[in-house]
């Protein structure tokens, strides 16, 4: 039973970066685009990502409630040491999500709408950029719960130049992401090559960040290379990745709109599974070499077992209403989208 | 303030927040659904108009009670590690099980916004009442966590150690019950009530009247109904606390010396030092009554609780005479409207009954949050039930204080921004939703 709760918290874990991912990067996408297509940009996005947004964060709260529920030193640990990039990263949701909202449900069309815009641009950044830290965070082996001063013990271990990078690296992802998913959804010619280009630029950017992930981690002591290439499943999941990402590039204007997501979708899969599998069954790296294990520190296992049906038998309900929903608005949006704006 | 202090306010500000989303969450979408009905019958525009007018409205408030719920998920963590670090495994069935609500209604009101037009009408109207059901089933279901935490079940204390934890009969503890029961009839009185008075402050405007006529009546209907059954549960509520926490009874009552025949203390200025209670109307006997049914049965005073686990008295006793004091009006100002309407006197043409349901608007929502100071006041020191101290629970990480200033001026500007957003969609109504008006813009 253990494993299905493990095998959950991956899922939602995995799931949140993928279309929450998407869903923040259309805010990033936002941020970079040229002041005369914005607006169009905006509106395509809208259109893409509106009837599902809500349902994309869910995995974010199903994730951390498997975690307080299943592996309560896991949450506890991390929302202690990691106290101030989580209260920052909530503070870009409460921002992001509301003025979403704010923006397409004001009944009037003024100046306000500037303002909601503004804050969801950059929250759209700043969430995944956290986000990133947080992740960089449990791997750096920086979480000392036996410091005794509060630079030591609750900012320097997330404030360093790896989990910066980290955080710069996710948001380039996301908007990766959010560039490849609306391709598929744009009708014109015009929209295609406009998000073909921005495809393009996000990519760039996540091979920039990525070689500084590595650069920053050699410099702050995390021995990433060595966890990556030390591993042959590592090697064959990066290069898998890299290599449909070359293909890609040549590809991303004649290619099926269902292939360049899977790709994508695969890309993110594979760095996932290259960071997450080094440490299996550890999650949490401390200072000094100790670590938090998801074999180990779990609670009861009543607690596992019952959360473990709760989660199959959730699935039952959910998975079926959330694949018709997709289905039916991705339908609709291939109508709609591309006459309007 | 120094950081417990900081991180009690933080976590009271949050939840008093997050509860007034989530109760428009929880009862909306059956308003929604009510109206939604009475235009597939009917086929009355204006009912259509009703709907998406109110359906604007929740998606606004939705948003705002979904990121705070998610920070109160992390919030918990955050501010109370060695809370959660044993809580989590016991008390997280329902949470777990809320997870599985939520996704439904986040699902389900995605098909209903989204949805007009698009499929069988009746499909469509049945995923708005999906959309009630799960907000309810979520508000029953995180209350039953908060019953836990009232009175603890599920799980062995030994030597400091939670041992054979069971995760079902911690959900389903004494609390849990009674709890939930009120809490789902608050959230429909609160509602009823706020949205009323917007309706009714609109018809004495005569402002769309037919349009805010039909609103009204649907509210005002569920509203004077759930402020009938309220102290019907109220006193069901106060009986199962008088069983499981007699500190926390004799904290509202401000109940300070065991004895038989205990009365009723109505109002008053309590007096820790003193152990008395100033200016109030004492009704002897009636808390005896209230409590076991027998006037001659004796209630513990706090005097012979110790004095580490007495609750604020002050605080708790005020909150619960405000709860129950607002209660009281709204059961007549609920009674009165049902007769005009069962007479069939016009209630919506009596100038008079609509200034009072206008005064009304607030009062569910200050009773609502009374009553969650009484509960959550009331159960101080403990953060479980005669087994963990609050104090204890609280994260080691200094600097508090900056978060809570932070996030109240979060919280205070979402309000701010919450209720502009309303004002103008109410400004708007003659243009986007009554279709009768000379102005309406036919643009759906
Ligand atoms: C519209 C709001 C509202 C109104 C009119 C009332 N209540 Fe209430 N009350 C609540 C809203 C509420 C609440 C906010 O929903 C609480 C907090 C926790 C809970 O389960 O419900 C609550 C708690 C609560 C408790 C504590 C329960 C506990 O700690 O487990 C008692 C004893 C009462 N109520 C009793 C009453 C009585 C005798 C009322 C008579 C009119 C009354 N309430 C009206
Ligand atoms: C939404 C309705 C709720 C409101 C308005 C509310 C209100 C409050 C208030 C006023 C306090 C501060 C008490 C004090 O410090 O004196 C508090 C504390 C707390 N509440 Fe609630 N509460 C609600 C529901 C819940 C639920 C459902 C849970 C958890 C399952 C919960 C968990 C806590 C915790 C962990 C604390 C901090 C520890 C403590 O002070 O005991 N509350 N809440
Ligand atoms: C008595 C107190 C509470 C009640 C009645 C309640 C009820 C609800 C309801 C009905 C919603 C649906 C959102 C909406 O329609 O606006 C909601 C949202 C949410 N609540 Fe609460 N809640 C309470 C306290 C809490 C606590 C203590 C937590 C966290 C531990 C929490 C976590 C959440 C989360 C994560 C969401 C967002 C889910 C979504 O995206 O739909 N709630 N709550």
């Amino acid at each position: 039973m253990l494993y299905v709760v493990i095998a959950y918290l991956w899922a939602s874990i995995w799931l949140y970066l993928l279309l929450g991912g998407a869903d923040f990067g259309a805010g990033i996408v936002e941020l970079f685009s040229s002041k005369g297509n914005k607006l169009h940009t905006r509106n395509i996005m809208y259109k893409a990502i509106g009837p599902v947004w809500e349902a994309n964060h869910m995995w974010l709260i199903i994730a951390v409630v498997i975690l307080f529920v299943g592996f309560p030193q896991i949450y506890t640990l991390m929302s202690t040491y990691v106290h101030i990039p989580l209260a920052a990263m909530l503070l870009g949701i409460i921002a992001r999500g509301t003025a979403f909202t704010f923006r397409n449900y004001d009944a009037i069309d003024d100046r306000w709408q500037k303002v909601y815009s503004k804050i969801f641009v950059y929250s759209s950044a700043v969430t995944p950029f956290f986000l990133g830290i947080i992740a960089g965070t449990t791997v750096s082996g920086t979480i000392n719960p036996q410091a005794d001063n509060f630079l030591d013990a609750y900012v320097l271990n997330w404030l360093n130049w790896f989990c910066v990078s980290v955080g710069c690296f996710t948001v380039a992802i996301c908007g990766y992401l959010a560039t490849i998913y609306i391709i598929g959804e744009v009708k014109e010619q015009s929209d295609k090559a406009l998000f073909v280009r921005k495809a393009k630029f996000m990519i760039i950017a996540a091979f920039v960040f990525g070689a500084l992930v590595f650069a920053t981690a050699a410099y702050s002591g995390v021995p990433l290379a060595q966890w990556i290439f030390g591993h042959t499943v590592n090697v064959i999941a990066i290069v898998l990745a890299i290599a449909s990402l070359l293909f890609m590039w040549k590809s991303l204007y004649v290619s099926s709109p269902v292939l360049l997501r899977i790709l994508a979708g695969f890309q993110v899969t594979m760095i996932l599974f290259a960071a997450t599998s080094t440490h299996f069954p550890n999650i949490v790296l401390l200072h000094g070499g100790q670590a938090l294990s998801l074999l180990e520190d779990v609670g009861s296992p009543k607690t596992i077992a019952t959360l473990a049906w709760a989660l199959l038998i959730g699935s039952i309900f959910i998975l079926p209403a959330l694949f018709y929903l997709m289905y039916s608005f991705g339908k609709e949006n291939k109508e709609v989208i591309g006459h309007d704006a | 303030m120094d950081d417990f202090i900081a991180a009690r306010s933080q976590m009271a500000l949050s939840l008093g927040f997050h509860i007034i989303f989530a109760c428009v969450g929880m009862v909306m979408p059956f308003f929604m659904a009510i109206a939604h009905f009475k235009y597939l019958r009917s086929g009355d525009e204006m009912y259509k108009g009703l709907t998406k007018a109110w359906s604007k409205g929740v998606a606004i408030l939705f948003a705002t009670g979904a990121v705070s719920g998610t920070m109160l998920s992390f919030e918990l963590g955050l501010l109370w590690p060695k809370f959660m670090e044993h809580a989590g495994p016991i008390f997280g069935m329902p949470f777990s099980l809320e997870g599985t609500a939520f996704f439904i209604e986040a699902i389900a009101l995605g098909f209903f916004l989204y949805g007009w037009g698009r499929f069988n009408k009746w499909f469509h109207w049945f995923t708005g009442v999906v959309v009630g059901i799960s907000g309810l089933a979520s508000g029953i279901l995180v209350v039953a966590a908060n019953a836990w935490m009232n009175s603890p079940a599920g799980f062995d204390f030994v030597n400091g150690e939670y041992l054979n934890v069971d995760p079902m009969k911690a959900m389903f503890n004494e609390a849990w019950l009674s709890q939930s029961i009120h809490m789902s009839i608050a959230a429909f009185s609160a509602t009823g009530f706020a949205v009323a008075g917007v309706h009714a402050l609109m018809i004495l405007r005569q402002k769309n009247v037919e349009f805010h006529s039909k609103a009204f009546k649907i509210a005002a209907f569920c509203a004077a109904i759930a402020a009938i059954l309220q102290p019907l549960s109220g006193d069901f509520s106060a009986k199962d606390v008088a069983k499981r926490q007699p500190a926390k009874l004799a904290a509202m009552e401000a109940h300070f010396h065991t004895e038989a025949h205990a009365p009723l203390i109505v109002g008053g200025v309590p007096d820790e030092e003193s152990q008395s209670v100033k200016y109030a109307v004492k009704l002897p006997g009636l808390l005896s009554w209230m409590v076991h049914g027998d006037a001659s049965k004796p209630v513990t005073g706090l005097v012979d609780i110790p004095k580490e686990d007495r609750p604020p008295v002050a605080i708790t006793h005020y909150s619960f005479q405000v709860m129950v004091g607002l209660g009281m009006v709204m059961l007549l100002l609920g009674v009165v409207y049902l007769v005009l309407l069962a007479l069939k006197k016009q209630p919506l043409s009596k100038k008079w009954l609509m200034r009072l349901f206008v005064l009304a608007t607030p009062l569910g929502y200050i009773a609502l949050e009374a009553g969650w100071m009484v509960t959550e006041i009331g159960r101080q020191p403990w953060i479980i039930y005669g087994v963990m101290r609050t104090a204890d629970a609280v994260t080691p990480m200094p600097g508090l204080v900056y978060s809570f200033y932070l996030f109240t001026a979060v919280f205070v500007s979402l309000s701010a921004i919450v209720v502009f957003l309303l004002y103008r969609q109410i400004l708007m109504v003659s243009k986007l939703y009554d279709v009768n008006s000379p102005d309406y813009l036919d643009k759906n």
